[in-house]
């Protein structure tokens, strides 16, 4: 038998995939760990089904989780895998579209019985039938050899069963050289409790590993050294619980009480599970009965003096709509996430899109103009969501931060950051009753006070028809509209003087400029530099602030022969860019509930190249 | 809470008590409610009672939807909220949460409260916050000017139902018994002193407390009421509930309401053959007979009744909140963002 090779790797994309019983999404999640424990910096992709459980062994059942890691700086969760690890028939049929071609295969031959090619749609078996011919292909019996090395403890077959995950993930960690601590270390506290479960899992995961080891059924086994990342101290993140903490934090640097009205919905619900982990730091969640109560009760605490906020994605956003507006004329502090999924109506709720921009930009009835901050990464939705809540509070408005399903869900290395080092945001309540007016307007911030209930002297009534400039009683004059459209536009267009100027990477003129938002930012990044590495003339603007835009956008893209605006959607931020700007900007749209892949916009900037020399 | 909330000296003073008088309630605004609408009584009867809760007029706040009734707050010279329609519930419901030491008060009709804001309602009054809910139920849609309402009677003719309107109404009281509401009160805004002491009721229960007023609207929906309120036939057609005491109406005094099997019934004191120990005893604190009682509405051959349906004590949602708060502090100690941030699984890059 050949002896093992070493090899070493700049970075790998792992695909694992499995029936959504399998544990696909923990494996995924295990592996991560991991390497981000060793100092690999990555970027990962859960792709679940909406369906809790289809039924076992469909390709609708099929759960499958990305990982892409390195020792060089990692964007995206990686255009396609280099190893798919495929559970069952079904995992393989859905998810071999991903695997470049030449990369590894590890099946579960298990997984490849009659019933499970049947229940796949194999005519044959694609083990066996020359279909992976250019691939590297593995078969493992994994449940076999998972049932041995669990035999002498007499388990159910369904706990043999579960294990399962745990011999592919040991398998995995031979072949790119690393540790088991990390998740013999989490299998210990989550199953503490639970012996049985912690030593089968236990064994299994070394079952795998050990199974490599002495086998030696790979050829090839690979190292990939740490990042070069800035010094400090990490954790992994999901886009969600960054969202949660980014809320806490800020009520915390407000000095106020978080309040969190909000209606289970997917991808955002766990940003309301987070919040409600955390009642010792005087967190108050409140599932409402449906999205409207949800918003609503939480203007009505900020009202009331706590820092309002609601979560949800796009249809929740719909129904929650008349209460924006709302927010808007009361001009109370409110922060929203929406972690945007694809559309409309239900759609697609477990896939990612950009197809809420025009929504939160636009759909109000009458002139509501509500600022918007879109986060870039995973771990950026703590500081979207922290600066909303700062402008919130400051401009006393409500602000939406918007992220999506592929960012909630996502994950990535975060360098924690020192809570001495961000802003304070705190704010004061107006507690002077001598000349005070409910709608006077600081000279600065044109915010109006925040008088809340409880405060003497302040007694004061507000509400959704317009109000008098300074009373904020009743008027519906022609003028005094006029003046409070107008105030209300220019309090938030006002706030591109309290935000940083946007910059470009790469040169700051040329041949093609690349505008995106939001979640595309890794895989625009990623396609601007590999040009760049090329010498062409190529240059990334991304814009986190929507609403009101960065001062200096349209003199920055005044400067490039081309614009290139990559949405996923079918053209929404480009609207708005040349509605603003005047400029002949081109879109680059994708709408198949999936994130770009760098390289499809790699190839439309080259097209555009070849296009400014002809 | 945090410490800028804290500053605020929230506790009551006899001295801030004593300053403030029915008078003291009332707003720079004009009001603007037709000639002769049932409002006008009931804004009265509030004002009028609020002195005397003991609660300073900077810790009262009245939310309301949208509607003739929902212009209220406006009128009253405390916090106020006019919301949206529906709604006025689920932000009052925000409002109590951020601040539970609040008196927080809605003000709903029947549109806002029963169909635009029917899920808010039902779900507020299942959780028992301490809101009190005033309902104004005039069987019609007044400000959009004159469509049905879902609780007007099947058959109306209105602007949207010329031939009739063909839903069956809801029944307040039965819907928030339903709901497990807590406090589930009927008063009218013609009788002044009975309207005063449901209030006072309402305002001293802890939980939820849920009033239907009968509110005459003079433009489209005028005496719709009457039947309840003239003088000549109320004593009649209504019979005022009090807890502990017998079911008695009638100018005299003389019928009572008898439960035939679990069916009430009009029985006559004069003729002999019942007394008033056949006669309902009234209790606050019994779910079944409240249940009874409230279903007598809509029903023409007995009077209506009006007071307190039920009255029981169950835990509000904000004081379970609060204990859930204490309870993790207790446990866990007090959240510390820092440490939270580095909780799990951390790695240092050097």
């Amino acid at each position: 038998m050949a002896k093992t090779t070493h090899q070493e790797l700049k970075e790998v994309t792992i695909r694992f995939a499995g029936d959504s019983g399998d544990g696909m999404q923990l494996t995924g999640t295990q592996f991560t760990n991991t390497a981000a424990f060793i100092g690999n910096d990555l970027s990962t992709l859960p792709d679940y089904p909406a369906e809790i459980r289809a039924p076992q062994g469909t390709t609708n059942g099929v759960s499958g989780f990305q990982i892409h890691f390195g020792s060089v700086e990692i964007n995206t969760p990686g255009d396609s895998c280099d190893v798919l690890v495929a559970m069952n028939a079904a995992a393989l049929k859905v998810n071999l579209t991903w695997l470049l071609k030449g990369g590894t295969i590890i099946a579960n031959i298990e997984g490849f019985n009659d019933k499970n090619l049947k229940l796949a749609k194999y005519e044959s078996n694609p083990l066996k039938d020359g279909t992976l011919s250019e691939y590297q292909l593995f078969e493992v019996d994994i449940t076999k050899l998972t049932t041995i090395a669990l035999q002498e403890m007499n388990l159910s077959s369904k706990l043999v069963d579960r294990s399962k995950n745990f011999f592919a993930l040991g398998m995995m960690y031979w072949m790119y050289n690393l540790p088991l601590e990390t998740t013999l270390k989490w299998i210990d506290e989550k199953f503490a409790k639970k012996p049985e479960i912690r030593d089968a899992n236990i064994r299994v995961l070394k079952a795998g590993w050990n199974y490599s080891e002495t086998t030696e059924i790979f050829k090839v086994r690979y190292q990939v050294a740490p990042a070069k990342l800035t010094p400090g101290n990490y954790r992994n993140i999901t886009g969600n619980q960054a969202a949660a903490w980014g809320l806490m934090t800020a009520a915390k640097k407000a000095n106020l009480e978080l309040f969190l009205g909000s209606y289970p919905i997917t991808p955002a619900s766990e940003i309301l599970h987070e919040l409600s982990m955390h009642k010792n730091f005087g967190v108050k969640t409140f599932q409402a009965e449906d999205e409207i109560a949800g918003i609503t009760s939480a203007i009505g605490a900020s009202f009331a003096g706590a820092l309002g906020t609601t979560t949800t994605s796009g249809p929740g956003l719909a129904l929650k709509t008349e209460a924006l507006g709302l927010a808007v004329m009361v001009e109370l502090p409110l922060v929203v996430v929406d972690v945007q999924r694809g559309g409309p109506s239900t759609g697609l709720p477990t896939k990612t899109e950009q197809a809420d921009l025009l929504q939160v930009m636009y759909g109000r009835n009458g002139e509501a103009p509500i600022p918007i901050i879109a986060a870039a990464t995973p771990a950026d939705c703590f500081n979207a969501v922290f600066e909303s809540a700062r402008i919130a509070i400051k401009y006393m408005t409500p602000v939406i931060c918007l992220t999506d399903g592929y960012l909630g869900n996502g994950s990535e290395p975060w360098l924690i950051p020192d809570m001495d080092n961000l802003p304070d945001i705190s704010t004061r309540f107006r507690t002077d009753p001598a000349g005070f007016y409910p709608y006077e307007r600081d000279k600065e911030t044109l915010a109006r006070p925040w008088a809340i209930p409880g405060t003497p002297g302040l007694e004061h009534r507000i509400g959704g028809l317009e109000k008098h400039n300074l009373t904020g009683n009743i008027d519906y004059s022609p003028k005094n509209h006029d003046l409070m459209v107008h105030l209300r536009a220019e309090k938030i267009a006002h706030i591109a003087e309290d935000i940083p100027l946007a910059e470009i990477e790469g040169d700051q003129k040329g041949d093609v400029l690349v505008v995106g938002w939001g979640s595309t930012y890794g895989a625009i990044r990623t396609a601007v530099q590999r040009h760049r590495l090329k010498g062409h003339s190529v240059s990334h603007l991304h814009l986190r602030y929507i609403n009101p835009m960065q001062k200096n956008v349209g003199e920055l893209l005044s400067q490039f022969k081309t614009v290139l605006v990559p949405e996923l959607n079918l053209g929404q931020l480009i609207k708005i860019l040349r509605s603003n700007y005047l400029v002949p900007a081109l879109g680059l749209n994708k709408i198949m509930g999936l994130p770009f892949q760098a390289e499809e916009i790699e190839t439309k900037i080259d097209e555009l190249l070849q296009g400014n020399k002809s | 809470m945090s410490a800028l909330i804290q500053s605020i000296p929230l506790q009551s003073t006899p001295h801030e008590t004593s300053l403030f008088t029915s008078k003291d309630l009332q707003s720079d605004q004009e009001v603007r409610w037709c000639p002769g609408c049932g409002d006008y009584s009931i804004l009265a009867q509030a004002q009028r009672i609020m002195p005397d809760l003991g609660i300073p007029r900077h810790k009262i706040v009245f939310v309301s939807g949208i509607g003739c009734s929902s212009r209220f707050p406006y009128y009253m010279n405390t916090y106020g909220f006019h919301s949206i329609h529906g709604r006025a519930t689920s932000i009052a419901s925000g409002v109590k949460l951020a601040q539970p030491d609040l008196s927080v008060w809605v003000v709903t009709g029947d549109g806002d409260g029963m169909s635009i804001g029917g899920n808010h309602l039902i779900h507020l009054l299942r959780r028992n916050i301490d809101l009190k809910v005033l309902l104004f139920n005039n069987q019609i849609y007044g400000l959009t000017k004159g469509q049905y309402s879902p609780t007007s009677e099947k058959g109306k003719i209105t602007k949207s139902t010329p031939f009739g309107s063909l839903d069956y109404p809801f029944n307040p009281l039965t819907l928030a018994l339903g709901a497990s509401a807590t406090f589930v009160a009927r008063s009218l805004d013609r009788d002044q002193k009975h309207l005063q002491s449901i209030l006072k009721r309402a305002a001293d229960h802890v939980g939820t407390s849920f009033i239907e007023i009968y509110q005459n609207c003079s433009v489209f929906n005028d005496g719709s009421f009457s039947q309840f309120t003239d003088k000549e036939v109320k004593d009649d057609n209504v019979v005022v509930l009090e807890h502990g005491k017998p079911l008695l109406f009638g100018k005299e005094k003389n019928k009572g309401i008898r439960l035939n099997g679990l069916s009430p019934e009009v029985v006559s004191l004069i003729d002999g053959k019942f007394s008033v120990n056949d006669v309902v005893v009234h209790d606050e604190k019994d779910t079944a007979l409240s249940y009874i009682l409230a279903n007598m509405t809509y029903q023409s051959h007995l009077p209506r009744p009006i007071g307190v349906f039920l009255s029981i004590e169950r835990p509000t949602y904000e004081a379970e909140m609060l204990r859930q708060i204490e309870l993790s502090i207790k446990k866990q100690g007090k959240g510390d963002i820092q440490a939270l941030l580095h909780s799990g699984e951390t790695w240092t890059i050097k």
